[in-house]
């Protein structure tokens, strides 16, 4: 199980992240929990200033733009199996 | 090359006589659309691939601590590469007041970033040529880079809200980055899909509305616009701006069409500014970090220094 974060106010381009997100995630058979964070002082806990902010296991992977499906699909790799390009 | 296409898809493919005057506004039409999309296309992919190596978390790391005019002029400079969304301008705030960063080059941040960016200056490029290009530009990095100087003359420190300085900025471990040639590639083709899926309708929109004001635009207006011994057009004409809501894609061809005529370019350069970096949304956006007596005189200052370089242009050109 991967969890996942999208940070970011209720712009558009948060939005579009956390659809694309769950697209690829159900897509690809990855389980996912996946979280919304709305509230500033969390959002620059994380050390993020542009949104949407992307959190995967607690780890910077995204900030700033909405990111395309096969970088997202690159995140879920480099978590759950760095060296294993078939896996997920 | 456009010229050709045009030529190409309303003679040829669609047969309309080159004489009628509706075939020649729909070949200005085509021509004009086709230009302004494909340099869209070429200067978003190439300042998507630029800023695949800025982030501005990397910039805030690398202003703390500078002296103010070198991180004024890096603000500045990053404001004008980062059409950054506007939901994005309170953690930004947030970050750079965290890092110890001058509240004034915060602001000047804050001016430039709405009123110069690359679709601003395609559009500008393609329609009303290099020239007033390079004047609304140097005119808005003037703007910002004295805007956040009077600003920080007042000591806007006090009307930040409380809560800002109590939020601790953490640092996360990032995922390994991924520095490929076609990572970049990727980051650059995702923001031309986004931002021109997001903003072809307004061209088109803004295109053929720049081409019916040609004959449309109220003659009135124009002439008391025109007028450029008035001392009041060029604030009158700033006023005009705030309420009115636009990015620089719909509203740089009404410029064109003010400009055909005979507006001064100081007034329209005005007006395009107050359009561009006065919006009442975004302004109201601040509010969340900091007081309204700030918020008032950020807009107060801005149309100043705008109404400044209106008249500035209109006396030397």
């Amino acid at each position: 199980m991967i969890n996942v974060k999208v940070l970011g106010s209720g712009c558009n381009n948060c939005q579009t992240t956390l659809k694309l997100i769950k697209e690829v995630a159900d897509i690809n058979a990855i389980e996912i929990t996946l979280e919304k964070v709305e509230d500033m002082a969390e959002i620059m806990s994380y050390g993020v200033m542009s949104t949407p902010g992307v959190i995967i296991n607690g780890k910077v992977a995204h900030a700033g733009g909405v990111p395309d499906k096969q970088t997202i699909l690159g995140w879920f790799k480099s978590v759950c199996c760095p060296s294993d390009d078939n896996c997920c | 090359m456009f010229e050709f296409l045009a030529d190409l898809i309303v003679y040829n493919m669609m047969g309309f006589n080159p004489t009628d005057a509706i075939s020649e506004s729909f070949h200005f039409f085509i021509l004009d659309t086709s230009k302004i999309f494909f340099m869209l296309v070429l200067v978003i992919y190439l300042m998507g691939w630029f800023r695949s190596f800025v982030s501005a978390e990397k910039v805030r790391q690398y202003l703390k601590g500078k002296s103010k005019t070198v991180a004024r002029i890096m603000a500045i400079f990053l404001g004008a590469v980062t059409p950054f969304c506007s939901c994005s301008s309170v953690p930004l705030f947030i970050g750079f007041v965290e890092a110890g960063i001058p509240l004034g080059v915060t602001f000047s941040f804050l001016i430039a970033s709405p009123m110069i960016n690359e679709i601003a200056v395609v559009m500008l490029l393609g329609i009303v040529g290099w020239k007033i290009t390079l004047l609304y530009v140097t005119a808005g990095l003037v703007v910002a880079f004295v805007g956040g100087i009077v600003m920080e003359r007042f000591k806007p420190e006090r009307w930040v809200e409380d809560y800002v300085w109590k939020i601790q900025m953490g640092e996360s471990q990032q995922l390994p980055e991924d520095n490929s040639y076609s990572a970049r590639h990727r980051f650059a083709s995702a923001e031309v899909k986004e931002i021109v899926g997001r903003i072809w309708k307004w061209v088109i929109i803004g295109v053929a509305a720049g081409a019916a004001f040609h004959g449309y635009f109220p003659q009135q207006w124009a002439e008391g616009l025109a007028n450029q011994n008035n001392f009041w057009v060029v604030p009158s004409a700033v006023l005009m701006g705030i309420p009115l809501y636009s990015n620089a894609v719909g509203v740089i061809p009404l410029a064109e069409a003010m400009l055909i005529k005979g507006v001064a370019i100081g007034t329209t350069l005005a007006f395009m500014m107050s359009i561009a970096a006065m919006s009442l949304p975004e302004l109201l956006i601040l509010r969340k970090v900091i007081k309204w007596q700030a918020l008032i005189l950020f807009a107060g200052i801005l149309a100043v220094a705008i109404i400044i370089v209106g008249w500035t242009f209109n006396f030397i050109m």
